[in-house]
């Protein structure tokens, strides 16, 4: 019964982090966006990890903060780049790679 | 056929015989404009020794009692069980070949010193012409029918290169290409007949080839006559592939004298010659034989009595008299000799006739059309002399050389005794009338009348260095005939090859048929006296004439037959097949291409750069994912 609360709480999290990434321009806004959906992610992982009474769930919450912790470094060293040549965090200006 | 023996003495030096013009050509070819200058000395000297050779070696040949001498070279081609040697066969029907074509080639080459002394590519044209001799000796002194088929396609080469010597006339690069395709066809043939040897005897030598042809079934006997008979038409302008050759003479006249009128159109008859071991097996492909010869004397005197540029008129007359020789080599055992007197004789005659020509038209400024001649025997009278012979020696007039080696062939056809025998007889006499016919007209609007001349044109004798081959040739002309029939009799020096000559029993007795052949020819001159001689020639041709006119002018519509054909349907054939390769094979190809093209750069419109349309890309394929998941399980 408690197992559901979780799990609907990180399925809300994550349709928010989704929806945002969708529909903000704001690169950070939608960084922060992609952190919400990891972190729903990561709230799945616990609570099946603490249901089931192992720690494999738990383990994989851990790596993916730490990929998450490196994801961050890299991504906000290219925003930071784009907006220092193009004065502009918005994701749709950035758009160069195509056709 | 005799024993062969092993070439000793200088008979295993008759490879230079080759090597000689061959070098010739090749110091010529190679040695360029620095060469311009003794050029035509060194290929006609090569020419010279070549023919002094070959009649040393006929010396000694005559010496050991005409036995065959084998040369073996070298190997040619060896892998498993083909084993090809080239060698050399020198026997008493190549060494008559070898001296006619040295000795015509010799006369030839001194003859085009003179007339090619004002064309700025004389020593190319004597390289060429060394190239022919060289390969036409190779053609005739081979031991194998490879051999023969490597001189083949060298005479073919060099008759191409010298016909289309001229090459910036189109006329002539045309006719040089006509010559070579028609050729080819005819060579076709001669190449099956070699695979059906190696194919059935594993062999293409003659020793080998006619040791064991007698083991083959009928079939494959007739079809190889007839394959070489295919090759024979092709080289020697006999029907259905007769129209190359009057085109060729937009070559220099040279050329027309020793390529297309003595020696390589003759190669057709050396081959069936050569090969009667295999004839002599066949009665079908004889009959064909027969029946091209016939047919082809007829056609060819035909349009010679109808055209008026001199040198077609000499090369249908030259289509006829190999039509005579085709007849004569059809008939078997009782032919192959007069058949072979008429090939000599006819170098002789014919090689005057267009030396003769050539001198004409030096002297009036290279025309060709008779209508434009007329009283020419008071300004060249050597060339009217030499010409006259060798036109009287051609109709066959009593004693000179055509006479008895025409006569010969009509009473072998007439020897046969049966009804084919007659018609045979019949056409070849009927064909010497035509030849009388078509000569006298040359003659008299060549020689005799008024003179048309075009303006400015002041006939003079030809140089020395050109008559005195036409002299030459003339006396052969006049002597050729009786040396070869009672002086030095061809059949006795020739029986090493075909055998003792039977006695014939004459149906007709030889004297009758001489008296009716002398008739019909005097029929022939009258008639042409009485068309020609009679009246003025007019500048023009006549437009308004009969319908058999008409058609000999366009030498029985053999070109138009050609054309409709072989020529159009082969165009049609080429044009759906690039219509297919166009539109089908490269429509399939460029069609795949451009659909795979355009449907990547439609794809590629959804590569928008927008990082969002992306995500949404993502999203929406990992929902179908795990749906299809979701039902999966629970499905």
């Amino acid at each position: 019964m408690t197992l559901s609360y979780y799990l609907v709480l990180a399925a809300i999290l994550f349709t928010i982090g989704a929806v945002g990434v969708l529909v903000r321009r704001n690169a950070i806004v939608v960084f922060m966006c992609v952190e919400l959906m990891l972190n729903a992610v990561n709230l799945t992982l616990i609570t099946f990890a603490r249901s089931t009474g192992t720690v494999d769930g738990q383990i994989m919450a851990l790596f993916v903060m730490v990929v998450a912790a490196a994801e961050v470094v890299v991504g906000l060293a290219i925003i930071m780049s784009i907006y220092r040549t193009r004065r502009s965090a918005s994701i749709d200006d950035a758009n160069l790679l195509k056709y | 056929m005799s024993e062969t023996l092993p070439a000793d003495g200088l008979l295993g030096w008759s490879w230079l015989l080759i090597a000689l013009p061959l070098a010739g050509a090749a110091v010529l070819l190679l040695g360029g404009r620095r060469t311009d200058r003794w050029g035509h000395l060194l290929g006609t000297a090569t020419v010279a020794a070549s023919f002094v050779l070959a009649l040393l070696c006929t010396i000694q040949l005559a010496g050991q009692d005409g036995a065959p001498a084998d040369v073996e070279l070298f190997t040619f081609i060896s892998t498993g069980e083909l084993d090809v040697r080239a060698g050399l066969l020198f026997d008493p029907l190549s060494a008559v070949f070898a001296l006619l074509i040295t000795g015509v080639g010799s006369l030839i080459h001194v003859y085009s010193v003179g007339y090619m002394a004002h064309d700025p590519a004389r020593r190319r044209f004597f390289a060429y012409l060394n190239l022919f001799v060289a390969a036409m000796l190779l053609l005739v002194l081979g031991n194998s029918f490879v051999a023969l088929y490597v001189g083949w396609e060298g005479v073919g080469l060099a008759s191409y290169l010298l016909i289309a010597f001229w090459y910036t006339r189109p006329a002539a690069a045309t006719a040089a290409k006509k010559a070579f395709i028609m050729n080819r066809v005819g060579d076709v043939g001669l190449a099956l007949a070699i695979f059906v040897m190696f194919a059935q005897l594993g062999t293409t030598s003659y020793a080998g080839v006619f040791g064991a042809v007698g083991t083959l079934a009928g079939g494959t006997v007739t079809a190889l006559g007839l394959l070489l008979l295919l090759g024979a038409c092709g080289k020697s302008g006999q029907f259905p592939l007769q129209a190359w050759l009057p085109d060729a003479m937009e070559g220099p006249t040279p050329v027309s004298a020793l390529i297309h009128a003595a020696t390589m159109v003759t190669a057709g008859v050396y081959l069936i010659a050569r090969s009667a071991p295999i004839y002599d097996l066949t009665e079908t492909a004889r009959a064909v034989v027969l029946a091209i010869g016939a047919l082809t004397l007829l056609i060819g005197a035909i349009a010679g009595c109808a055209y008026d540029d001199i040198k077609k008129v000499l090369a249908y007359s030259t289509v006829s008299q190999i039509g005579y020789m085709f007849l004569a080599v059809g008939l078997g055992p009782a032919g192959y000799v007069a058949g072979l007197a008429h090939l000599l004789a006819h170098g002789f005659f014919k090689a005057g006739l267009f030396l003769g020509a050539g001198s004409v038209m030096h002297a009036m400024n290279d025309q060709v059309d008779m209508r434009r001649f007329g009283g020419l025997w008071r300004k060249l009278p050597v060339t009217f002399v030499t010409f006259g012979l060798g036109y009287l020696a051609l109709i066959g007039f009593p004693f000179l050389s055509g006479y008895f080696t025409k006569d010969a062939i009509i009473e072998a056809a007439l020897d046969r005794d049966d009804v084919w025998g007659w018609v045979l007889g019949g056409v070849a006499v009927l064909g010497a009338g035509l030849t009388a016919f078509y000569m006298t007209r040359l003659m008299l609007m060549t020689f005799f009348g008024r003179a048309r001349w075009e303006e400015g044109v002041h006939p003079h004798e030809s140089p020395s260095v050109m008559t005195a081959p036409m002299v030459v040739l003339a006396i052969g002309s006049v002597g050729a005939g009786a040396l070869l029939v009672s002086v030095f009799p061809l059949s006795g020096w020739l029986e090493p090859v075909f055998g003792e000559p039977e006695e014939a029993a004459h149906v007709v007795a030889p004297a009758v048929v001489g008296l009716v052949v002398t008739a019909v020819m005097l029929l022939g001159v009258l008639a042409a006296w009485l068309f020609v001689g009679r009246r003025e020639v007019p500048v023009t041709a006549p437009v308004r004439v009969s319908p058999v006119t008409r058609a000999a002018r366009h030498a029985l519509y053999a070109d138009a037959v050609n054309e409709s054909l072989f020529m159009r349907p082969g165009q049609w054939l080429t044009r759906a097949l690039v219509w297919v390769d166009n539109r089908g094979v490269d429509g399939a190809v460029n069609g795949l291409a451009a659909t795979f093209g355009g449907s990547s750069s439609r794809l590629g419109r959804a590569q928008t750069g927008f990082v969002r349309s992306y995500a949404l890309g993502i999203l929406g394929g990992a929902v179908l994912v795990a749906g299809a998941l979701l039902a999966v399980t629970a499905g």
